[in-house]
């Protein structure tokens, strides 16, 4: 990213002159201006401009991974609560068998926890889907709840930060978009140390030489020996 | 010739009290911030876009702004009742209209925003303070703004027009006494998002008092921006 | 406060954990968050504090006024605690519902207190069945993330502890916005701070998050002063559906003793610490 690209603005700021530059996700055009609507990282990739949001809760779009809990089961579906402004529903059609209608509960039961692909964003729903493979119902581990704008830090650049874990920590991880991460190790102790990694880079998402900082830390709590365990979350 | 020639706190007619504007002081609302003039301090906090209960108050064209402005008890010398009063119910409004003129909640139909204003200590001015902390928050929030807000109180003390009153002022009564003008503007376009008067003024006086309280507001601005800038900034230098 | 969406296998977790002996933050089962203080935050109250359990946030003010004395208590002062949990202070708070949490609250941090005795109520008398003063404390939750009764009884105390008593003009007979040096009149002895138990599992749990509140059976919260170095109840609540087994109350109680001597001389200092 170029220097530019790095800018924080704030709503009303403008962010470029120009009739031929096109507003896209938190900006809108004044006059000759295209100016932000929202606080965040300005962003211009040839003509469109973006504001990134660098805070506030997580907003659901189209292809998201999030993971949430059964919390109203309906005739036909499941209301799943994943930390947003509304509840997500997973219809009967978008799990990867048949349910007969009257043993919704068998399959995915109140409390149950869950991780799923939105792929409808409606003015009075979000649609999720688990009928893609890595999606389905969350057994074991635990489940810890982190502010939704650090997930990119914790994903790291094409998965390199998550993967730093899995390899050093030996536990699974699967992290929603919503902030609600997913570990699955060996042992207790384990999925306890994975947790204050992650919250040590959420804690420290603001740092230089994070990537550094983390290895260092996973040091200091002092590795464990263990296998590398296959993502299971698709069982 | 004005009976007020010289402020109580020396401070020159057109002078703001000392700002200092922090944001994400809550770290585990979707946005905070606290503003504070002089020895006035707001906070705001920003809970949403959540559902909104019951469904009947949902609007399903877009989200809804909700504010609540309260004092606290111990904010200022004559201890104040806890919870709503006719006082704190009017000023949420006008709050909520100010903030309502830049805030778009159409992404967020049935939706509710809330923004909960407190004000730990007084020194006159907690409406406008508690506007700009909110507005503040609201950015640090995420929500869609047109523009930000930034409110001042101007008055007038017998006959001399000041900027960011102080309680002292506010209670001045020789001549013609003191007028409370609190206004708010939106950054970009200058708009008056908030105006309330209680006293006496001319509408030339009052020409000038709206002129003033546009110069001041760019000084609350400029520590607003500085403020959500400075919550952000170091989170990107790296990578 | 209640309300939080907790999966079966976070509980399962939780509850594991704790059978175990730890949490799922690290700590120990009776270890307490850090705790920080800042003294000051109104210029205009007789004391004001903002204290920080972990990140539950809370602050508490002093305001004193003149009142007629209670008919069966005339050479005495009155006191009054009053607690907002604001919706701001949780996503769990709900607007315009009964805040019974808050009442509960507020009225077992004024039993710890006025049972204690450790506001010296004589001393607060002006003139004995007309003047009395009036001491107000008033509490605002800022963020909840659990035990904010804890956390609100040692704001409160270190309020009360910081307490300057105002000017009193004796021939108008009302009190000038000016504080004095003199402290609220307070029997230090007396003072008795609250800690809140949870039966989680098996275990009984300290300074309890959300999460782990959410899976509590009952709670109780014990209000403990010093009676010549040895602890002495002043208060207590018990909250929550589950009821306490023999067993279970012994456990509490060997737990308020170990945990009353590492904490109270803590408390002493918070309290007392400041302009001592």
């Amino acid at each position: 990213m170029s220097n530019e690209e790095r800018t924080i603005v704030v709503p009303g700021e403008t962010l470029v002159s120009g009739n031929d530059y096109l507003p896209g996700d938190g900006a809108y055009r004044d006059g000759k201006d295209v100016v932000a609507q929202r606080f965040g990282i300005k962003n211009i990739s040839e003509k469109l401009v973006r504001v990134v949001p660098v805070s506030g809760t997580y907003r659901p779009r189209k292809g998201n991974t999030i993971i949430g809990v059964v919390v109203d089961i309906t005739f036909n579906g499941w209301l799943i609560d994943f930390g947003g402004a509304q509840n997500a529903f997973l219809s009967i059609s978008e799990v990867p068998r048949y349910i007969n209608k009257g043993e919704l509960r068998d399959f995915l039961d109140f409390g149950d926890a869950v991780v799923v692909k939105v792929w409808d964003v409606k003015s009075r729903s979000v649609e999720v889907s688990m009928k893609m493979r890595g999606f389905g119902k969350l057994e074991g581990g635990m489940i810890i709840k982190v502010n939704p704008n650090k997930v990119p830090r914790i994903i790291g650049k094409e998965g390199s930060m998550v993967k730093l874990l899995k390899n050093s920590l030996g536990c699974s991880i699967t992290v929603g978009q919503n902030g609600y991460v997913w570990i699955y190790g060996k042992s207790l102790e384990d999925e306890i140390k994975t947790k204050k990694v992650i919250e040590f880079i959420v804690d420290n998402a603001t740092s230089i030489g994070l990537t550094e900082a983390v290895e260092k830390y996973i040091h200091e709590l002092g590795e464990s020996d263990f296998e590398i365990i296959e993502e299971n979350t698709d069982k | 010739m004005s009976l007020y020639k010289e402020r109580f706190d020396g401070r020159a007619f057109d002078e703001v009290r000392p700002i200092r504007a922090e944001v994400g002081i809550i770290p585990s609302a979707d946005g905070s911030a606290v503003f504070e003039t002089g020895g006035t301090r707001a906070i705001a906090v920003v809970r949403g876009p959540r559902t909104l209960h019951p469904q009947h108050m949902q609007n399903p064209q877009k989200g809804i702004l909700r504010v609540s402005y309260g004092m606290m008890p111990f904010s200022v010398w004559d201890r104040i009742r806890p919870g709503p009063s006719r006082r704190s119910e009017e000023i949420s409004k006008v709050t909520e209209w100010a903030l309502s003129s830049v805030v778009d909640l159409s992404e967020f139909p049935n939706t509710v925003v809330d923004v909960f204003i407190q004000i730990p200590q007084a020194d006159a001015g907690t409406r406008v303070a508690g506007i700009n902390a909110a507005a503040m928050a609201l950015a640090d929030a995420g929500i869609p703004m047109r523009e930000m807000i930034s409110a001042i109180a101007v008055g007038k003390v017998d006959k001399t027009l000041i900027v960011d009153v102080n309680k002292m002022e506010e209670d001045f009564s020789e001549g013609e006494g003191s007028t409370d003008i609190p206004m708010a503007f939106t950054s970009r376009r200058k708009n008056i998002a908030l105006l309330q008067l209680d006293g006496k003024i001319s509408t030339d006086e009052l020409k000038k008092a709206i002129e003033m309280g546009k110069v001041a507001c760019e000084k609350v601005l400029e520590a607003q921006v500085e403020a959500l800038k400075k919550s952000k900034s170091k989170g990107i230098e790296n990578e | 406060m209640s309300d939080v969406v907790i999966s079966n296998i976070q509980r399962k977790k939780i509850l594991e954990c704790i059978a175990s002996g730890k949490r799922l933050d690290g700590r120990a089962l009776d270890e307490y968050r850090k705790i920080e203080v800042e003294v000051g935050i109104s210029k205009n109250a007789e004391a004001s504090v903002r204290l920080r359990l972990g990140k539950t946030e809370v602050l508490a003010g002093v305001k004193l006024g003149i009142t007629e004395p209670y008919p069966d208590a005339p050479d005495e002062g009155t006191f009054m605690t009053n607690a907002e949990l604001h919706p701001m202070a949780s996503e769990y708070f709900e607007m315009g519902r009964p805040r019974i949490e808050a009442i509960e609250l507020a009225r077992v941090i004024d039993r710890g207190i006025r049972e204690s005795g450790f506001i010296d109520m004589k001393k607060l008398c002006i003139k004995e069945g007309e003047k009395v003063w009036q001491v107000f404390l008033d509490i605002v939750a800022l963020n909840d993330d659990g035990n904010m009764l804890d956390a609100a009884g040692l704001a409160a105390l270190i309020a009360l502890g910081n307490a300057k008593m105002p000017k009193f003009n004796e021939e108008e007979g009302k009190i000038e916005h000016e504080l004095t040096e003199e402290p609220l009149p307070l029997n230090h002895e007396a003072m008795s701070f609250n800690m809140t138990f949870h039966k989680i599992g098996n275990q009984i749990v300290v300074d309890v998050g959300p999460e782990e509140e959410a899976v509590s059976d009952y709670r109780l919260s014990i209000a403990v002063g010093d009676d010549n170095g040895k602890p002495r109840i002043t208060a207590m609540q018990k909250g929550k559906e589950g009821a306490i087994s023999s067993e279970d109350m012994e456990k509490i109680l060997k737990l308020v003793e170990v945990k009353w001597k590492e904490m109270f001389p803590k408390v002493k200092e918070y309290v007392f610490g400041n302009g001592k």
